[in-house]
């Protein structure tokens, strides 16, 4: 966890890259000809998951292709940290590059482990450091090396066997990802699973990540940008998924995300953008006017009943506060929903909306009572337009929104990661 | 074979062998020996269909007992004609009071003609197996939900799909007969083998090979014929994208293109 | 013929070392031809995948060639290189082509594109591709054509008895009892070369079971 984002990845800039198809010579049985590439131009800064989406034939995949020279461009460079890839050794560019695809290419005839290492295997390392990396990476993707490493491909499920090709494509360390619809093959279920694996897996990594996917939703849920591509190889927007469900750049683009994105972008947003309310919170033994006070002096009707360390307990409806006294426990008979600031502002409408009063309330790593959550507050984020994150992972911005609350950023930083599983993966 | 003189001599002895009017006459000529390599190898091919096909379909669109089918066939290719063919030969021979056939089919006919059925059989079967088991599932599967009898389903979908591997089978096994039943004139049965043994025996090597081009020329020209028949038996919606030249299906001809592993 | 026993089992008891002679020369006449077949097709199917043009007139002439009859293939052989091994080796080779021609481009063309494109992506060079990924992966239909060809050898090298006796082989029993018309050769002729045909089967799968575990995983789970 200590280890800083940024540790090896790298910056990948398309410089007015073209791919033209004039003549395509075709190989047989060969996959359908690529979309050509019209002078396409964008940066991807270092650490970042950049989503190239759009319609089949839009080029997205000649575009990822290109960074690792399985395609060449017709005109154009491709800069991997200033460096242009078309001067580098091929084959010493492609180690150096991790490289997923959505049939996987497992090789059959090599067992789990032995895939795992193909590439430290190619650049020589040592046998023993081979299965050291092997057992490392398998236990990173969640398979226990000593059950699935002699397991031959074959004998895996369809989300395993991703997996493994994930892992085979970390094996060096790469510094830059390129996976193309890594997620396609696997069904719904386990594919948001693995979407959430990975997410949290690049948390710690921080690899620069270039992504193809003709599934907006995996496009908007995985990108910290986006690129749209559409027909003829040209990029209709890129920037953030915000930006790109707030303010669509053309007809296409509004079309191409759907009519939905105002719900869409309910997903992209977090409990913790919501501005922080603190919630009016009593104690058992409060004074019963005191209490009163602090109700009437809240914008929300109801007090929150907490215990000593500030946890929620449930609330007490106004009308249960007596006239004199001290506050009991048994006047709070509903529990709160809880939620925390990764919960993504779709999930928490949702439990609003099932519970009986309808708010909710943020807790941080310890419990404690952050913040107060109303459906109306969802509704107004949702109503400003582009108020939103830029990018949905930063620590630095989470510890700034945060500055109100009593837990240090690096205690949000391990809240984050630690609730990450939790949160939007209901599988697990 | 291309040896400079050598060559051009065997060339014209060759040519002089194939215009010689005495070769294309008569009981010893070619035109009587093509005609007997002819029936020999139509009469085999023709039984081991008789046997072969029904299985096949059977076993293709059951999949039951293929796994014995199948293994049986294999069997059957294992079996070497010409070892087959002396064996068979004193046992037909001594079948013969018993079943009440005349001794001298059991010294020639027989032998070849059950030794070159058995050759014809592997082909057809695995083939017949193999082009059925290739049909898409679900083609069959929607043929049922549309309410088709398993004989409708056999018939119109599996058969006409599998049609072209089916052929396929029958230019292996007739292929693979015509060639190898040269060795029938070991048992001094005719056929053009006889020009190719009675050549080793006279050392008349123009001859051999006069045998040898005939045989070569007969098998090429019939499986050239059947490889027409495959084309337009093929379902005109398969033909797409398949070699227009008959000679390159030739090629691909002899061995069945799917052999089941098993 | 009448009252003779169709097999002589003494006769086979007191020859049992002249079987093994037999069988072992027919090993030879089968192993030599197999061997030379398979590298020369090998390095033809190799050829292939690179150049798939060649693949079309490579199979018409090696079907051309698995045409001619064996008999005449030997009986031609003869004069130019006399009663040597040399005579059988070079049809039987020629027939195996056609076979393990065909087999061996099945194996190499057998290897599914998203392996190829994974191996090319992780930046395998077009030799180490071929050697740690196409040719392994293409061993079980190369064992098929093998068996195919092995089984097919085994059948054809009996005819060259007729030649003569020089390199033998189990077909020089079929041969001598057909000449002598003594049915226990005959038959011991037919049966040991089929008994020979199934072992050598056997364990051909065997070796294929030995070099594939990865492909009984994958028969397992289909």
């Amino acid at each position: 966890m200590s280890a800083g984002p940024h540790r090896s990845a790298a910056v990948v800039e398309f410089d007015h890259v073209t791919k033209r198809y004039d003549n395509v010579e075709r190989r047989p049985g060969s996959a359908p000809p690529p979309g050509a590439v019209n002078d396409l131009s964008l940066t991807v800064p270092a650490g970042k998951i950049c989503v190239l989406v759009g319609p089949s034939g839009c080029g997205k995949t000649t575009s990822l292709k290109m960074v690792n020279r399985l395609i060449e461009p017709t005109s154009g460079k491709i800069l991997i940290d200033g460096v242009d890839a078309g001067t580098r050794d091929v084959t010493e560019l492609r180690r150096s590059i991790g490289y997923v695809i959505q049939q996987v290419g497992l090789f059959p005839h090599q067992t789990v482990a032995e895939n795992v290492a193909t590439v430290p295997r190619l650049v020589g390392w040592s046998k023993e450091r081979q299965n050291e990396r092997a057992d490392e990476l398998l236990a990173l993707i969640g398979l226990d090396p000593a059950k699935y490493g002699k397991r031959f491909p074959a004998q895996l499920s369809g989300g395993e066997r991703q997996r493994v090709g994930v892992a085979r494509a970390l094996a060096v360390d790469p510094p830059i990802m390129l996976m193309d619809e890594p997620f396609g093959a696997v069904d719904p279920i386990v594919r948001d699973r693995l979407q959430n694996e990975f997410l949290r897996l690049q948390e710690e990594l921080a690899k620069t990540i270039l992504f193809v996917t003709h599934d907006i939703d995996e496009a908007i849920k995985m990108g910290d940008l986006v690129a749209v591509f559409q027909e003829g190889g040209k990029v209709a927007q890129f920037g953030t998924p915000t930006e790109i469900l707030a303010n669509p750049a053309s007809e296409f683009v509004a079309r191409f995300v759907g009519a939905d994105r105002g719900l869409k972008r309910l997903a992209l947003s977090r409990v913790g953008d919501l501005p922080i309310l603190a919630p009016a919170s009593v104690k058992v033994g409060d004074d019963v006017a005191d209490a009163r006070k602090r109700a009437a002096a809240h914008s929300f009707p109801y007090l929150l009943l907490v215990d000593a360390a500030q946890r929620p307990l449930g609330w007490i409806a106004p009308d249960r506060i007596p006239a004199s006294g001290r506050i009991y426990d048994t006047m709070a008979d509903v529990v709160p929903p809880i939620v925390n600031r990764r919960t993504t502002l779709k999930d928490a409408l949702s439990i609003m909306l099932d519970a009986d009063v309808q708010a909710a309330i943020s807790i941080d790593r310890a419990g404690t009572a952050q913040s107060l959550i109303t459906v109306d507050d969802v509704v107004r984020l949702m109503r400003e337009g582009q108020h939103g994150p830029t990018f949905g992972i930063e620590g630095d911005e989470d510890a700034a929104a945060d500055s109100a609350g009593g837990p240090s950023a690096d205690e949000i930083g391990a809240a984050v990661s630690a609730e990450a599983a939790r949160t939007g993966d209901p599988v697990d | 074979m291309g040896r400079g003189t050598g060559g051009a001599r065997l060339m014209d002895t060759l040519i002089a062998w194939f215009t010689d009017p005495a070769h294309w006459d008569g009981p010893t000529g070619v035109p009587t020996r093509l005609l007997e390599h002819l029936q020999i190898s139509f009469l085999a091919v023709g039984l081991a269909t008789l046997v072969a096909l029904p299985v096949g379909l059977f076993i293709g669109h059951t999949g039951r007992f293929a796994n014995l089918a199948i293994n049986l066939a294999n069997i059957g290719r294992a079996v070497p004609s010409y070892g087959l063919m002396v064996a068979l030969l004193p046992i037909f021979l001594l079948l013969a009071p018993a079943l009440g056939y005349d001794p001298a089919l059991g010294l020639t006919f027989l032998p070849l003609f059950a030794s070159m059925t058995l050759l014809a059989i592997p082909p057809i079967l695995v083939n017949t197996y193999a082009g059925l088991r290739e049909v898409d599932r679900d083609l069959i599967e929607a043929g049922r939900g549309m309410g088709m009898r398993e004989r409708e389903i056999l018939l119109s979908i599996e058969l006409p799909i599998a049609s072209p591997i089916v052929i396929g089978g029958f230019r292996t096994a007739t292929l693979q007969v015509i060639a190898t039943a040269t060795i029938g004139a070991i048992l001094s049965y005719g056929g053009l083998g006889r020009f190719i043994i009675d050549g080793l025996a006279n050392r008349d090597y123009t001859q051999i090979f006069a045998g040898a081009i005939l045989v070569t020329g007969l098998a090429l020209g019939v499986d050239w014929i059947l490889a027409l028949m495959q084309r337009a038996l093929t379902p005109r919606a398969l033909r797409v994208a398949r070699g227009s030249r008959p000679y390159r299906e030739l090629a691909e001809a002899p061995v069945p293109a799917g052999m089941p592993n098993v | 013929m009448e009252g003779q026993q169709l097999i002589d089992w003494s006769w086979i008891g007191d020859h049992l070392d002249d079987i093994l002679v037999r069988t072992l020369q027919h090993l030879e006449l089968t192993i030599i031809p197999i061997v030379l077949g398979f590298i020369i097709s090998l390095i033809l199917a190799v050829w292939v995948t690179r150049q798939p043009r060649v693949y079309a007139p490579l199979t018409a002439t090696t079907g051309l060639l698995y045409t001619i009859p064996s008999i005449a293939a030997f009986a031609f052989l003869r004069p130019i290189f006399g009663l040597s091994l040399i005579t059988a080796i070079i049809p039987l080779t020629t027939y195996t082509l056609l076979i393990l021609v065909r087999n061996n481009v099945a194996g190499l063309q057998s290897v599914p594109a998203d392996v190829l494109e994974a191996a090319e992506g992780m930046g395998y060079t077009r030799a180490q591709r071929l050697r740690r990924v196409e040719l392994p992966l293409a061993v079980p239909l190369m064992i098929t054509g093998i068996r195919l060809a092995v089984v097919t050898t085994i059948g054809l090298a009996t005819v060259a008895s007729i030649l003569g006796d020089s390199f033998g082989g189990l077909g020089q029993f079929i041969t001598e009892g057909l000449q002598t018309f003594f049915p226990t050769k005959m038959i011991l002729g037919g049966a040991m070369s089929v008994i020979l045909a199934f072992v050598s089967d056997f364990l051909l799968i065997r070796v294929e079971h030995r070099l594939t575990p990865w492909a009984a995983a994958r028969a397992a789970r289909a």
